[in-house]
């Protein structure tokens, strides 16, 4: 177990890299709004197939990186992404054996979670959003998530990352 | 668990409340900039395109274009050099000092904030440029907004657009004062807490009216698009579009105020 734990921490890293690329591509109008929550999805997904090893100090870093490249306040995708990896390692269990349909479902919540934190945070910041818009990304990020897991399933295989 | 909120709270309340990260956010953005130019791979080739791959008709075009347009502002710049002689010399009769023309830095944004309600551009211009926060931004047209955090080599800025973004301005054509503030949508302004009786139309001028001593006097904000009175208002509701073209701009300049704003701005209002 040990041994085996040391296996493949480059896969993660860029798989995080990856998604804060597409996080911050540049996108105008609509797209803008529909952009899914890449880092949210690639954290879920590690959360679940790897709990023990990605959990909340991953989370923590990450949400940390993002707040940088978002210029958001420092802590609010940290504090939202630690929320998401929390109750994603709750029902870890149960989300493997879901049908992929029940899974987006699932990450359509998760992702909700994500966004409404995000929104309080920025609403204490003066930068509150003024429609539900903001809620889209909950939408894109459950019909991405089917991609997302398809893809990193198929390169923690290939990588034998455990 | 209850040892992660602690410090994310801690983090927040230090960042939102104290502005206490400016060092450690600055690190981090310059660790970070490969991701921002990892992003930037698909305007990149977008620009190289448009570089490499016109048409000889296209470029002509735009040079004789070009030519005219140089000829113009050429054509009123020798009016410029009069006028200022003479604006110097006025302002020697009423015993202030020269006004100086501003200094500018040409920046390439090479990154926008990704949430769409957050109105933030990422410049190639940093500390090493000698970029300060605070520093006022404009385009060929008018203010953008200014710089909030400084790095190494980048800068972020905060247009005028940005929900928490306020400048102050006045009426070109009376002098009438007022706060334009960001409302998060990118060609709308609002002007807050103006008197119903107050002399402002569609189609005044706003320009910075230096107040607040952080944006030199005299550059073009907005335009004002709609005036609502309602009798049952104590306020009039005015809405004004940016004169800058705030999502178009790639190219943008940084203002070096010469002096002390403050100094300057006063001597302005004092000759004018």
């Amino acid at each position: 177990m040990v041994e085996q734990q040391a296996r493949g921490y480059w896969v993660i890293l860029s798989s995080f890299l990856l998604a804060y690329v597409l996080a911050i591509v540049p996108l105008t109008g609509l797209a803008a709004w529909l952009r899914p929550e890449w880092l949210a999805l690639v954290l879920i997904y590690w959360a679940i197939a790897l709990p023990y090893r990605v959990g909340l100090a991953t989370a923590m870093l990450a949400g940390l990186g993002m707040d940088v490249l978002e210029g958001a306040v420092i802590g609010q995708n940290m504090l939202a992404l630690a929320l998401v990896v929390l109750l994603s390692r709750l029902l870890y269990q149960r989300l493997r054996v879901f049908s992929i349909g029940q899974q987006a479902l699932t990450v359509f919540f998760l992702a909700g979670v994500h966004q409404l934190v995000c929104q309080w945070i920025q609403t204490v910041e003066g930068a509150g959003a003024r429609s539900l818009w903001f809620m889209l990304p909950a939408i894109t990020s459950a019909v991405f998530w089917p991609l997302v897991l398809v893809t990193l399933r198929r390169a923690r295989r290939h990588f034998e990352v455990y | 668990m209850g040892l992660v909120a602690l410090v994310v709270v801690g983090l927040l309340v230090a960042d939102l409340r104290y502005s206490q990260l400016g060092t450690a956010r600055a690190f981090l953005d310059t660790l970070l900039i490969p991701v921002h130019t990892v992003a930037d791979i698909p305007a990149a080739i977008g620009r190289w395109q448009e570089r490499h791959l016109r048409s000889r008709s296209s470029l002509m075009e735009d040079n004789d274009h070009l030519s005219r347009e140089n000829l113009v502002l050429k054509g009123r710049l020798q009016q410029m050099a009069s006028l200022q002689a003479n604006n110097a010399r006025l302002r020697a009769l009423l015993n202030s000092s020269a006004l100086l023309r501003d200094d500018v830095l040409v920046a390439e944004v090479i990154g926008v904030a990704p949430d769409p309600v957050r109105h933030q551009l990422l410049l190639d211009k940093g500390g090493s440029d000698d970029v300060y926060a605070g520093q006022p931004l404009i385009d060929a047209d008018g203010l953008m907004g200014q710089v909030i955090e400084v790095s190494e080599f980048t800068s972020r800025v905060l247009l005028i657009t940005d929900a928490t973004h306020s400048v102050p301005v006045q009426v070109n054509r009376n002098g009438v004062r007022a706060v334009a503030e960001g409302t998060g949508s990118l060609d709308l302004l609002e002007v807050h807490h103006v008197a119903a009786t107050t002399d402002i139309a569609e189609g005044d001028l706003l320009v910075t009216s230096g107040l607040g001593q952080r944006f030199p006097i005299g550059y073009p904000v907005a335009t004002v698009t709609r005036v609502e009175r309602d009798p049952g208002q104590a306020f009039a509701r005015i809405e004004a579009r940016p004169a800058a073209a705030l999502d178009r701009a790639r190219h943008v300049l940084l203002v070096f105020a010469r002096g002390d704003v403050a100094e300057v701005n006063a001597e302005a209002g004092a000759g004018g």
